[in-house]
């Protein structure tokens, strides 16, 4: 029996210094990311936003000369954009958050995958946040597939106008968005040790659980909901308006029965992203630190 | 320096459970040390405290002196694991899978690479490199397992139970790495409630029950420590062996204390004495032609003393 050691080397291998937190938290996101993409889930996602992109090709295509409506949206890249890119943009985001965060990190536990990793010399920070890095990449290619048929659609019906400033601002701020959903949806991710429930808690809650509860805040507590993740993504499209939508109130009756619909501005829609991002990211990070491999 | 393991006072609590009950015990040198015990006697819960799957409630895992619970990156550094039966992405190649683990280890490309050869051969998964992990079986895992643990050539190993999951023929195989990995400045800290397979390759053996160490001694101290009056013996014949022979050559071996038939061709003998009786015993048997094929201990001291030591806290 051979003893196991490196060719030219007197039994042993040259180990150079192990990366820094950073660097291994790259390299780490790489990996993830390669699995994520030969995975049944990317293609899932794909299917999702060929699904939408189809339906939305289909319906432009197949109604732009009898519709008025469809000829109205298709008459300028602010109504093009407006209405089907910030009306899908926020559905892809939160879709490619469940399906590529909603086990990221439950799965290490259940699946196993956290006993290969964790036994390496590197800190659970590299792994939280290269397991992040690769959600929030294959999340992206979703989301720019998504961008890609409709700007594809854009450049058949609007032409050169298709070329859009809003629609790159608006897409800015999806990032944001993105990694403010993420960040919340790997936070419930690092509270379970149950894959199932983990996508379970955050399909229920960003699929229709957020939207009832800022409805709730709204309509009985009537204060503006500015720390609800939801409310921030409006702002996602507001680069395709030519103002910023204010505050309304609307009386219902003689009985003075009213509704308000609320509006973030710029910096609450950002600051509600970034809040969501930052603080979700360190209460993850905590519960991940702590949470042990029994 | 030579390569070390050592538990400061490592305690394990789940609620009022206590897997682990002040655990003190230090291993240093080149040498393969078997970690024995019953199920749940607190050696996975000893291994996962070395390499931080786990927290102590109390005390300390060192390796090479650095503290695993303050520094896990650098007391890692020099150690090579496999703790229960971890899992690769399932979409990896065992190539890409070691490519990871020797990025994050700070190897060189180049030296990933020979290196991936040489383990992925000893584990004899060399024709699988390119195919994707999710495919294989558990055995095919725990080999790549065993394979991942030994890229970086640690100064310390640490596997539990590493023929978990494996046919007999693996199960020998994996014995065989073991045995192959034992080297000049190479702790092998190695878990397993085979005794067959702790005599086979280790040097050293601890003995834990209750989540309380029972002993630590080299396995030629075991005998000693078992300070046996009698021992049990198995006899197999060429042929048919009459009552005649049992009765008369046989328990008139000086030493031997009775004989029982097992089969046609087996009896079993105890002898009184420790090891000069019973070479006193095999020699007279050997000279009176009986057509004596094999002359076993029907236990061996390990497994008496385990026995031993085990029923006492039960």
């Amino acid at each position: 029996m051979a003893t196991l050691s490196a060719p030219g080397h007197d039994g042993s291998v040259t180990l150079g210094r192990v990366p820094g937190t950073l660097s291994q938290a790259f390299l780490l996101s790489r990996y993830q990311l390669r699995d994520y993409l030969r995975a049944r889930r990317f293609l899932l996602m794909m299917a999702i936003v060929a699904v939408a992109g189809g339906i939305i090709s289909f319906v432009v295509g197949y109604y732009h000369a009898s519709s008025p409506i469809v000829k109205g949206l298709i008459a300028s890249p602010a109504a093009f954009y407006g209405s089907f890119w910030v009306s899908g943009v926020g559905v892809m985001i939160v879709f490619s958050g469940i399906i590529f965060g909603g086990d990221a990190i439950a799965g290490e536990f259940q699946n196993k995958t956290g006993y290969f990793l964790m036994g390496l010399p590197i800190r659970r920070t590299s792994v939280y946040v290269g397991k992040f890095l690769a959600a929030y990449a294959a999340s992206l290619v979703a989301v720019v597939v998504y961008l890609l048929i409709l700007f594809g659609n854009g450049l058949y019906y609007l032409h050169w106008s298709a070329f859009s400033l809003p629609l790159l601002e608006s897409f800015l701020i999806a990032l944001l968005y993105l990694a403010a959903l993420l960040g919340a949806v790997f936070l419930f991710s690092s509270m379970f040790k149950n894959s199932l429930y983990a996508v379970l808690v955050v399909a229920v809650l960003f699929l229709f659980g957020f939207t009832i509860i800022q409805e709730l805040i709204v309509g009985l507590v009537k204060i503006e909901p500015w720390f609800m993740i939801t409310y921030a993504e409006n702002v996602i499209g507001y680069p395709f308006m030519s103002s910023i939508p204010a505050h309304m109130t609307v009386m219902h009756g003689a009985r003075g029965f009213t509704t308000t619909t609320y509006n973030p501005t710029y910096a609450e829609g950002f600051a509600n992203m970034a809040g969501y991002f930052l603080l979700t990211a360190i209460a993850g990070l905590f519960f991940f630190e702590r949470e042990e491999f029994t | 320096m030579s390569p070390s393991l050592e538990a400061v006072g490592l305690t394990k609590r789940f609620g009022t459970f206590t897997a682990l009950d002040h655990l003190n015990l230090r291993l240093e040198g080149a040498k393969c040390v078997g970690f024995l015990g019953p199920n749940g006697a607190g050696k996975t819960t000893t291994l996962k405290m070395f390499t931080d799957l786990i927290f102590p409630t109390e005390g300390e895992a060192r390796i090479n002196g650095v503290s695993v619970q303050q520094d896990r990156k650098r007391a890692l550094s020099v150690c090579g694991d496999l703790v229960e039966t971890p899992e690769i992405y399932p979409s990896l190649t065992p190539r890409e899978a070691f490519e990871m683990v020797g990025a994050l280890r700070g190897m060189h490309p180049k030296e990933v690479r020979a290196r991936t050869a040489e383990v992925l051969a000893e584990v004899k998964m060399t024709e699988w490199a390119d195919q994707k992990v999710g495919r294989f079986s558990k055995g095919m895992k725990q080999r790549i397992n065993i394979a991942a643990s030994l890229l970086s050539d640690p100064e310390v190993a640490i596997l539990d139970e590493p023929s978990t999951g494996l046919d007999p023929r693996g199960m020998a195989e994996v014995r065989d790495i073991v045995r192959g990995l034992k080297r000049e400045n190479r702790l092998i800290f190695m878990s397993s409630h085979i005794l067959s397979e702790v005599v086979d390759v280790c040097d050293e053996v601890a003995l834990i029950n209750h989540g309380k160490l029972l002993f630590y001694d080299t396995l030629a101290s075991v005998t000693t420590r078992l300070n046996r009056t009698s021992t049990s013996v198995e006899l197999a014949f060429l042929g048919p062996v009459s009552n005649e022979t049992l009765e008369g050559p046989v328990a008139s071996a000086p030493g031997v204390a009775s004989v029982s038939r097992v089969d046609a061709q087996r009896a079993r003998i105890v002898i009184a004495g420790g090891p000069d009786t019973q070479a006193a015993v095999l020699e007279s048997l050997a000279a009176a032609h009986l057509g004596l094929v094999s002359f076993e201990p029907s236990q061996s001291a390990l497994e008496e003393l385990y026995l031993q030591e085990i029923s006492k806290g039960d």
